[in-house]
């Protein structure tokens, strides 16, 4: 995988080839595929990703009986068209609640980049393709350019909450699929850029503080930020508003924060919404004998 | 780390460390004893244990113990597939010390009364080590197919395996020697870039001194 953005970039220029090609040939080179073998392969996680929201059932409870039913809340609102942020960005988050709620419940979804991430990317992609009738091939160069930024993140920083928190996982799922948006509309090189670093710096710092150590809560709700977060990224990127910090360095000061981040808020469940009252209780009450 | 860490695995929730890795550790822990489980006793350590359930870990364990792949719609109902298949398990609080905050212990019973204990960690990301074998130390992370030998703990054994695998153009990875103490059981475990044929694994299993050879391919396994 690629380890900094500005590479890329430069490689479009020089190479004449788009940014999805460049992460694809690379991946290709390393673990020694062919192309059409790589494509298959994306095809068949972007259809994995279409079932997980598909295959959402509204009375669905994850096993601790905190998670469920909440992406059917959402549906009937957005179907009623009582929405306050609209019909398209109802879409977004309906697909959030889904997948992630899916997989609370041991339903099967794509990591991408983790598990407890797994609802962003595809609420962003899928609500795109719904929206503007992309095809499928050209969702899967979307797929190549959020692996590539994914790819970026996991070498300058880390894509686990264990090791930098949430802003590792939600942070990162957004940058690749604020990158990924603004690809779909046209944007080059340095537009996937300023769209995934205009994603991350919105959630650098993020806790990952998970309630009774489960991916649950408040992981559940926060693809709804990071998938939310991800098109305001694009929508801006897209309206020539440029991140006065390019994407590397932001990758890097994730990495620093991370870092410095203390571990009762890495993954641990001794710290932040996990060592509140509430949440206290609420491990007491689920614990296994 | 490829394109498919970031975008992927497919696989059934929630947790890629406690879920999709527990999976990995059952299904690498059946195949190192080479045939359907009987009987298995679990012991789960660290957050295995204490939020284990809330993820799903212990059918994530049994499921992978079945041969279920991370991404199989039946994990969830992976204890009705054990007794269906008349796998017979226990799953219990370990007691080893915690040297790594995803852990499981497998004490497992093959059909045929072959014995194996593994002992598993799950690292993060779906990805695990097999940090212990018949009681010997061992780290491999069950990703390229793998040659795990037992053998006695002479002079000479590197030096023997090694030609065996050249002549069948089998290009070794990484290779580590551990042992328990001097002069008593070693192990060695080989990861290679290709398949080794089974020719090759029964010519291992005839050397002088060789006395236990477990082969972990990668065939069938996405």
């Amino acid at each position: 995988m690629y380890d900094s953005i500005n590479q890329i970039i430069k490689e479009e220029k020089e190479k004449k080839t788009p940014f999805w090609k460049l992460v694809q040939l690379d991946d290709c080179h390393e673990s020694e595929t062919t192309v059409k073998e790589s494509m298959t392969e994306v095809l068949k996680i972007y259809k994995a990703m279409k079932e997980s929201v598909a295959n959402y059932e509204d009375s669905l409870k994850s096993q601790s009986g905190l998670v469920g039913g909440n992406g059917a809340k959402i549906h009937k609102r957005v179907k009623s068209g009582q929405m306050i942020c609209g019909e398209f960005m109802g879409s977004v988050i309906e697909k959030a609640l889904k997948v992630s709620e899916s997989n609370a419940c041991m339903k099967r979804i794509v990591a991408s980049p983790t598990a407890g991430s797994c609802g962003v990317v595809p609420a962003v992609l899928l609500s795109l393709q719904e929206k503007e009738g992309f095809s499928d091939d050209k969702m899967c160069e979307a797929l190549y350019v959020a692996a590539g930024i994914g790819g970026v993140i996991a070498s300058k920083a880390s894509i686990s909450g264990a090791q930098h928190g949430c802003q590792a996982e939600i942070g990162a799922a957004s940058s690749m699929a604020a990158g990924a948006a603004v690809y779909l509309y046209g944007g080059n090189g340095s537009d996937i850029a300023n769209a995934a670093a205009l994603a991350l710096k919105n959630l650098l710092g993020l806790a990952c503080d998970p309630v009774a150590g489960l991916v649950e809560v408040p992981c559940v709700k926060r693809n709804v930020i990071g998938a939310v977060n991800a098109i305001t990224s694009a929508d801006l990127t897209l309206a020539g508003v440029k991140s006065r910090i390019p994407a590397d360095e932001v990758f890097e000061a994730m990495n620093k924060i991370g870092r410095n981040m203390n571990a009762d808020i890495k993954e641990t469940a001794e710290g932040g919404l996990a060592a509140t009252k509430t949440g206290n209780r609420i491990k007491e009450s689920i614990k296994i004998k | 780390m490829n394109l498919f860490d970031i975008i992927g695995p497919v696989m059934i929730g929630p947790s890629s460390s406690h879920t999709a890795g527990a999976v990995k550790i059952g299904n690498v822990a059946r195949r190192l004893l080479g045939e359907d489980v009987k009987k298995a006793d679990i012991y789960f350590t660290g957050s295995f244990l204490s939020t284990g359930k809330g993820h799903g870990t212990d059918k994530a364990i049994v499921a992978g113990l079945l041969g279920l792949a991370v991404d199989d719609t039946d994990i969830p109902h992976s204890f009705e597939l054990a007794e269906k298949r008349r796998m017979k398990f226990e799953i219990k609080a370990g007691e080893d010390v915690e040297n790594h905050p995803n852990a499981v212990r497998m004490k497992l019973t093959g059909v045929t009364g072959r014995k194996i204990e593994v002992m598993g960690n799950s690292v993060g990301g779906g990805r695990i080590e097999i940090c212990e074998i018949d009681g010997v130390e061992t780290s491999f992370s069950a990703e390229s197919p793998t040659l795990i030998i037992q053998n006695e703990d002479k002079p000479g054994y590197v030096a023997e395996i090694a030609p065996i695998l050249v002549k069948e153009h089998v290009n070794i990875a990484t290779m580590q020697l551990h042992r328990k103490k001097r002069g008593a059981v070693a192990v060695m475990v080989i990861e290679c870039d290709q398949e080794i044929p089974e020719s090759c694994i029964k010519a291992l299993k005839k050397l002088n001194g060789v006395l236990e050879v477990a082969y972990l391919t990668m065939r069938g396994i996405e």
